[in-house]
């Protein structure tokens, strides 16, 4: 396929560089936006300003919500990693026909739309005294983090030769030194990958939030959804910069390490 | 590939403490997900079920209202318009990038991986926000339009159902991708250099050969973007401005505004249903794992 290149082919790798610019250009409109010395959401005329930097780091009505994602975040990602990655160990163990159909099950939350996920936990959490609780916070969004460690973990899990844990076994390695010393090692990629997915699902949560909560739990979504529908704030402009400036470093430092690694040929 | 465990644990006679006894202990491992799951989730959903028909009083009204009602059929056949040219967009522009991904090496390659993986990172509300600065009247886009001369007043782009399928076009775009480019990825090349050495040309090779063999990543990611789409709530709610409502909006405004949690759970066993249905035909064609990428 490589040898030969039609015009064509030139022609479609265009049009996706357009459609990569259309999936990364929206982004970068907020840079300016956030600079602006204006009160109301404008683009700035010759004039900058940090004004809007300023709010966002002084006072609570930001750091207030940045603190309760950053808890509820790390909380959430917890439970998540450690419910889900047991779980996937354990029915890579037992297998079967219950294994598969616990594996579906393990899904679900990924798979309900979040909105019916919101009504039901809403309902449940007023019940047991969980609403608007950091702990009932954090419990919603580990059920929803919990099928992505679950899924990452299993896929880990896959690549892994089952009859080492038997030599372990043979070795005199009980259970529980089995899956400490031996099966997490091996799949620390794959819970790794699956805890940063259920952190950053906590952190964006907004839907089931917005059911779960009202005033003494107010996580950053909250704090910018309801500033985007009261009136636009430039301050939003420079929160959603400072975000996506932390996205961007964390993807070329991933970039950077996969090229490394590529260059060096290291194999782990 | 039936366990030992597998059996003890669906059979029967035994005394419990005994069963117990000879239970795999690594079931112990999958115990906190089965109580967060079962306890936390699927009780608290199979409760909804029940009051879409116990609330306010029992029986069936609340769905008799959905079926004959103007205005939620309204909301429902905007969500699957919406969703459906949501879709069809985002398929075929996915598709593309899927295929430059697949028919690329190097620094290039991985470049392009990389300007699809961001957006997913970057929170939807921020999306939205970019979205509705970028496309309102006053926005750049307008301003550019009209200082290059090429119309004289703002067009509309958002607040109505073209803002709602840009936003929603540019969520989707990546879950449309990584399916088609897993599938691409998997196939083998030398049947497209077979099919080109038996004399058929680029064009026959491509929509016999290669087209055929790509589309259950395609009918993975379509079913994808359908089901985030139906179940989208943030993007419709801030970049329709309160003129397009989607069902989930549709749900929240009944809970949340008018307080009819029967009529809102009612919305919500519907989209469920469809939801679960849609993923259901996926996990019976091309199965959920090579869905979900």
């Amino acid at each position: 396929m490589q040898s030969r290149r039609s015009p064509g082919f030139w022609l479609l790798i265009t049009l996706v560089w357009i459609v990569v610019g259309f999936l990364l250009a929206p982004m970068f409109i907020t840079v300016p936006i956030s600079l602006t010395p204006t009160r109301f959401v404008s683009m700035p005329d010759g004039e900058y300003s940090l004004r809007h930097y300023e709010t966002v780091f002084t006072g609570d009505a930001w750091l207030g919500p940045l603190g309760d994602s950053a808890m509820v975040g790390i909380g959430a990602t917890l439970i998540a990693t450690f419910v889900g990655g047991a779980a996937a160990i354990g029915l890579w163990r037992i297998g079967g026909r219950a294994a598969r159909i616990i594996g579906v099950l393990a899904l679900m939350p990924m798979i309900v739309p979040p909105i019916v996920t919101a009504l039901a936990l809403s309902r449940a959490w007023v019940t047991l005294g969980l609403f608007d609780t950091v702990i009932g916070v954090i419990l919603s969004h580990a059920i929803l983090g919990m099928p992505f460690v679950f899924m990452t973990t299993s896929a880990a899990l896959e690549g892994l030769d089952p009859r080492i844990v038997e030599a372990a076994r043979s070795l005199g390695a009980g259970p529980f030194r089995v899956v400490r010393d031996v099966i997490v090692p091996n799949v620390r990629a794959g819970l790794v990958t699956g805890g940063l997915f259920a952190f950053m699902i906590s952190w964006d949560e907004i839907i089931v939030t917005l059911f779960v909560s009202s005033r003494s739990v107010f996580t950053l979504p909250r704090k910018i959804w309801s500033d985007i529908r009261d009136n636009l704030d430039p301050a939003v402009a420079a929160v959603s910069t400072l975000m996506i400036v932390a996205t961007l470093v964390a993807a070329t430092l991933y970039l950077a390490r996969d090229l490394l690694r590529a260059r060096t040929g290291a194999t782990r | 590939m039936p366990s030992p465990a597998d059996q003890t644990a669906s059979g029967s006679g035994a005394p419990l403490a005994h069963r117990l006894g000879r239970l795999d202990p690594y079931w112990w491992l999958v115990a906190p997900l089965l109580i967060v799951t079962i306890g936390l989730f699927l009780v608290p959903l199979f409760n909804i079920l029940l009051l879409s028909v116990t609330d306010p009083e029992p029986g069936l009204q609340n769905y008799e209202r959905l079926a004959t009602a103007s205005a939620p059929m309204r909301v429902f056949m905007t969500t699957l318009r919406i969703c459906a040219v949501t879709t069809v967009i985002a398929i075929v522009l996915g598709y593309c990038v899927a295929y430059a991904m697949a028919h690329l090496e190097g620094l290039h390659q991985r470049l392009l991986l990389v300007a699809v993986l961001i957006p997913l990172w970057v929170s939807v509300l921020v999306r939205a926000f970019s979205w509705l600065v970028l496309l309102r009247d006053q926005g750049p886009v307008n301003d550019w339009l009209i200082g290059a001369g090429l119309i004289d007043e703002p067009l509309k782009l958002v607040r109505n159902e073209l803002g709602v399928v840009i936003g929603m076009v540019h969520y989707l775009i990546p879950y449309a991708v990584l399916p088609i480019y897993a599938v691409m990825r998997g196939l083998d090349n030398r049947l497209l250099f077979a099919s080109r050495s038996l004399g058929a040309s680029p064009a026959t090779t491509f929509f016999r050969v290669y087209l055929p063999l790509t589309l259950p990543g395609v009918f993975a990611a379509m079913v994808i973007v359908f089901v985030f789409g139906l179940g989208f709530y943030v993007t419709p709610a801030v970049l329709g401005g309160g003129r397009v409502v989607m069902l989930a909006e549709s749900v929240s405004v009944a809970i949340l505004q008018t307080v009819r949690w029967g009529y809102g759970a009612a919305q919500s066993v519907v989209l469920l249903v469809l939801t679960l249905i849609l993923i259901g035909i996926m996990g019976r064609t091309v199965g959920l794992k090579r869905g979900f990428g």
